[in-house]
């Protein structure tokens, strides 16, 4: 108890948020489980979502770590998902027979997928990360297109040589028994599914483990200082392209390893379904759960996910009320006389609850 | 004051002495030693025949009047621009060609005239990051919490509340630096500087904003501090008393050129500055 | 020939791109906000004009002119209602805010227009004497086919350029846009009514989203809701890329971007083509990070 009492306010929030994740996956886990018989408790169409839930999870809290951390504004997270998606699943078919355990399988899947994007990240950030704001904001932009238009592009076949691959057109030509993985424009045919959601649980707690651990470090004050004041983080000695590239990686590593998760999880998977669009729902989760702020993300990503299909009953004017109300809480939450009459709302709100507890907390 | 974490030596190279009262240095390589340093930004001259040198623990100051080149020369000096000519000796290293981050590993630490804090951060963590080149564990012993971070984590707080009771200001620890009262973000500026483990403190303006009181405790901490460390301080300021009071040199820039240089006495009737500078006061 | 052609063809394009930059480039440099929805008033003033004249039979010009008045208004009450209260926001929040627009606009376009696609018809076109129609002219033989809507997005993009170029730099308004854009706070104490200059210029850049819009699909031809967001995007990169805030910049970066496209489709692979544009524009702002024309600012220390 003492100790958490004298634990900075950080790290309660930080355990706040590991505790929350627990709690949740244990009660939709016992939800869904067959010890509850009555059914229509975990629908099957959020059982469904649940996969893809964590991996967005994962992809929020990764960009939370450029964009909130860091401080840097990216446009083409999804390309880093989108490189984790088709490495991690070409990789899974790959070792289908030199690993035979589903779930040995998927961990080896993720690395190769986190892998995989931590060296786009690294070839990205090196050049891009000397620009900044709005600049940066672009040129990632421009990177996920790219990373989109290269993976439309690029036909994978395995047989009993191994892999081949090809760019633009698919001359790959199989040996007897051979199928073809990756298949251009058309993706990933058919996808044995690793995923489940215990694994996206483990990579969410994975996710928020190594930010949090980051950013309680010198290595994660170096790159919070870079983003509060550059200029006067220079001055104290941080090396800026060393710490920015050290977030934006690690950011890309996460994002790599989501993608995986996400892939492993659906039946087919095409590179336009990790496009333009794609980068912004996770951008919208980072703003709307707050910059900096993991559970924030967290709450946003699983939130707005289940949201479109919670507005299912409004067929036709779902994407509509989902826009409006993207724009509404937008004005609410950083108007200066909205935000004050709420916060004033909150406090009365607060205080009369916290009116008899005051008096006790005194004797300090 | 625990031991200070040692710097690499640096070489030593005997230089002509144009520090602003030789007869002060006593050891014979100058802290600093500034030669024909001069900066153009388009046509325009903004710091030109710079020449100047401090004494390992002297307190100087560089005053002139507003738009004369004194920000400027603290920029040329921390290599936040290139100088177009002339050299900067750091403990007779040429700095030439060094980015902020080197010259600041080497041992100048400044302040900014327009306050720059993280602040979004705590007090406590503004000074770590100041730490940040004294304590040094990579990425992956952080992530893991391996027992570097531990042991390092405990060097950097302590330093730290070490650091922050110079002002007195370990109970604020925990404080978010922006919302600091301003001459507390004054000092936690000051405060962080040092955490760099400095030979030479650049303050521009520390007592800019605040009222008479505050300035003469500041005037005391600034000697403290270049007591307790050994450091040499160069200031930019422009209210006299403290000027006049602390400095034992004085350099006055004027039209980005130097004008005078001499001990407080000298400046004060040196008849090229109250044309310039202090003539103003004449009259009234 | 075929190299002239693809020339001409993607100054054609570009011409619209550079139309489509000049709005964002305006609204860039006066609101400092990525506006995202830019893309989709493109879209809108396409509608409208597509309805004007195919649906209600007026003459194409007055669809334009429709259209462009449409989009002016849509334009003004869009940063009104959702961009004017985030004015002391930060900028992420508007970003985000953009976005959502962008997201209504599409939504609220396949509400009432249905996705399916309209077909555009070739607006720019002269009578045969033997009673069919030419969409454009054949040089040398039949070697080089200059299409009218070439010309026409080249000229009017010209004119609108030098308009904007003259309307900044001589107008009172336009000397209050550049002021605002300099630094609000100076510009309403010299009595500059900052709401009213940021409204005009985005009735400005929608207004040329509209004449874009309807510019775009006389090239392409078939319009549905998400028409505007990828020449939205690509409009943006030559905004950035000829140096954002720029209005000469806009212009050579749309162009560019256009015979870029072109080029790069015609000469190396069409599947590539779009990599190939942004591949460029990676490349230049590595060499000139403020763009081709634009200025480096640095923060003063």
């Amino acid at each position: 108890m003492k100790t958490l009492k004298n634990m900075s306010k950080t790290s309660k929030t930080n355990f706040a948020t590991y505790g929350m994740v627990i709690v949740v996956f244990a009660v939709l886990q016992l939800l869904g489980s067959d010890l509850i018989q009555r059914g229509g408790v975990l629908s099957p169409t959020l059982k469904g979502q649940l996969v893809p839930i964590c991996a967005y999870v994962v992809m929020a809290l990764s960009l939370n770590l450029t964009v909130g951390v860091l401080g840097e504004l990216s446009l083409g997270h999804a390309g880093f998902m989108s490189v984790g998606a088709f490495s991690g699943t070409v990789a899974a078919t790959a070792l289908q027979n030199v690993i035979p355990s589903p779930g040995a399988r998927l961990l080896a899947a993720v690395v190769i997928g986190a892998v995989f994007a931590t060296v786009a990240g690294i070839l990205i950030g090196i050049p891009v990360l000397r620009l900044g704001g709005d600049y940066l904001a672009i040129v990632t932009l421009a990177f996920g297109q790219i990373i989109k238009s290269l993976i439309e592009n690029l036909y994978v076949g395995m047989d009993v040589n191994g892999l081949h691959f090809d760019f633009l057109e698919n001359k790959i030509a199989l040996a007897q028994g051979g199928k073809m993985i990756v298949n251009g424009p058309m993706g990933i045919p058919s996808i044995q599914k690793l995923s489940s959601f215990t694994a996206g649980f483990l990579l969410i707690m994975a996710a928020l483990f190594v930010i949090f651990n980051l950013t309680n470090s010198r290595s994660g004050r170096a790159i919070m200082a870079l983003r509060d004041n550059r200029i006067a983080a220079e001055s104290v000695g941080i090396n800026v392209t060393k710490y920015k590239l050290m977030a934006f990686v690690t950011s890309a590593a996460l994002a790599g390893a989501a993608g995986t998760l996400f892939a492993l999880g659906q039946n087919t998977l095409v590179a336009s379904k990790f496009d333009f669009n794609t980068s912004i729902l996770v951008l919208v989760f980072v703003v709307l759960g707050g910059l900096g702020r993991m559970w924030g993300s967290i709450i946003a990503a699983a939130a707005l996910t289940i949201l479109p299909e919670a507005l299912r009953q409004f067929a036709d004017y779902r994407m509509l009320t989902y826009a409006i109300m993207l724009i509404l809480v937008m004005l609410c939450t950083n108007n200066p006389t909205l935000k004050s009459f709420f916060s004033s709302l909150a406090a009365k709100v607060k205080g009369s609850a916290k009116k008899g507890k005051a008096k006790g907390g005194e004797g300090k | 004051m625990s031991e200070r974490v040692k710097r690499e030596p640096t070489r030593l190279v005997p230089v002509p002495s144009t520090n602003i009262i030789p007869e002060r240095d006593v050891d014979k390589t100058p802290i600093l030693e500034c030669r024909h340093l001069g900066i153009d930004f388009g046509g325009l001259t903004a710091v030109n025949n710079f020449d100047m040198a401090i004494g390992r623990t002297e307190i100087a100051g560089l005053i002139g009047p507003n738009g004369a080149g004194k920000t400027t020369v603290f920029n040329l000096l921390t290599k936040v621009y290139q100088p177009t000519r002339g050299t900067i000796l750091l403990d007779g290293v040429d700095t030439h060609g060094k980015t902020t981050v080197q010259v600041n590993r080497m041992g100048i630490a400044r302040t900014f005239q327009n306050i720059r804090l993280f602040s979004n951060l705590s007090v406590e963590d503004n000074v770590k990051i100041g730490l940040h080149n004294q304590i040094n564990y990579g990425m992956w012993q952080g992530v893991f919490r391996m027992p570097g971070y531990w042991k390092q984590e405990k060097i950097a707080h302590e330093r730290a509340m070490e650091l922050l009771s110079i002002f007195d200001m370990e109970a604020m620890a925990d404080a978010k630096a922006g919302s600091l009262p301003y001459g507390a973000q004054r000092r936690l500026e000051i405060v962080r500087a040092l955490a760099t483990n400095p030979s030479l403190l650049l303050l521009d303006e520390p007592a800019a904003g605040m009222n008479p009181s505050e300035t003469a405790e500041l005037m005391d901490n600034i000697v403290k501090i270049r007591d307790t460390f050994g450091i040499a301080v160069l200031l930019i300021e422009h209210d006299m008393s403290l000027v006049m009071g602390i400095c034992e040199g004085i350099c006055v820039l004027n039209f980005g050129q130097i004008i005078a240089k001499g001990t407080p006495d000298e400046i004060k009737n040196d008849p090229e500055v109250i044309k310039a500078y202090l003539g103003s006061r004449k009259e009234g | 020939m075929s190299f002239l052609n693809n020339l001409i063809n993607g100054i054609g394009l570009g011409s619209v791109y550079a139309i489509i930059a000049l709005g964002y480039t305006m609204v860039y440099g006066i609101a400092k906000m990525l506006n995202f929805a830019h893309g989709d008033v493109i879209m809108v003033g396409a509608y409208v004009c597509f309805f004007a004249s195919s649906t209600y039979g007026l003459h194409p010009l007055v669809g334009v002119l429709l259209a462009m008045a449409v989009c002016t208004v849509l334009g003004v009450v869009i940063e009104r209602l959702a961009y004017k209260p985030l004015r002391q926001a930060p900028s992420l929040a508007v970003l985000i805010t953009a976005i959502g627009m962008s997201y209504f606009l599409q939504n609220a376009a396949q509400l009432l227009w249905t996705p399916n696609p309209k077909v555009f018809p070739a607006f720019f076109t002269l009578a045969n004497p033997d009673g069919t129609s030419r969409t454009g002219v054949d040089l040398f033989g039949g070697q080089l086919t200059v299409r009218f809507t070439t010309i026409v997005n080249l000229l009017v993009c010209i004119v609108i350029m030098v308009l904007l170029t003259w309307f900044t730099g001589n107008t009172k308004m336009g000397k209050a846009m550049r002021a605002c854009s300099e630094n609000k706070d100076a510009a309403r104490l010299m009595g500059i009514d900052v709401n009213f200059t940021i409204s005009i210029t985005f009735a400005i850049g929608s207004a040329l989203a509209a004449i874009a819009g309807v510019l775009f699909l006389s090239s392409y031809q078939t319009l549905v809701p998400t028409t505007g967001s990828m020449p939205g995007i690509k409009a943006f990169t030559a905004a950035v890329f000829g140096g954002i805030g720029s209005i000469p910049g806009a212009f050579l970066g749309g162009v560019l971007l256009g015979v870029i496209e072109i080029m790069a489709g015609a000469y190396i692979s069409t599947q590539l083509a779009n990599a190939i544009v942004f591949a460029v524009l990676i490349i230049t702002l590595l060499v000139r990070p403020a763009g081709l024309l634009g200025k480096q600012v640095r923060e003063k220390v």
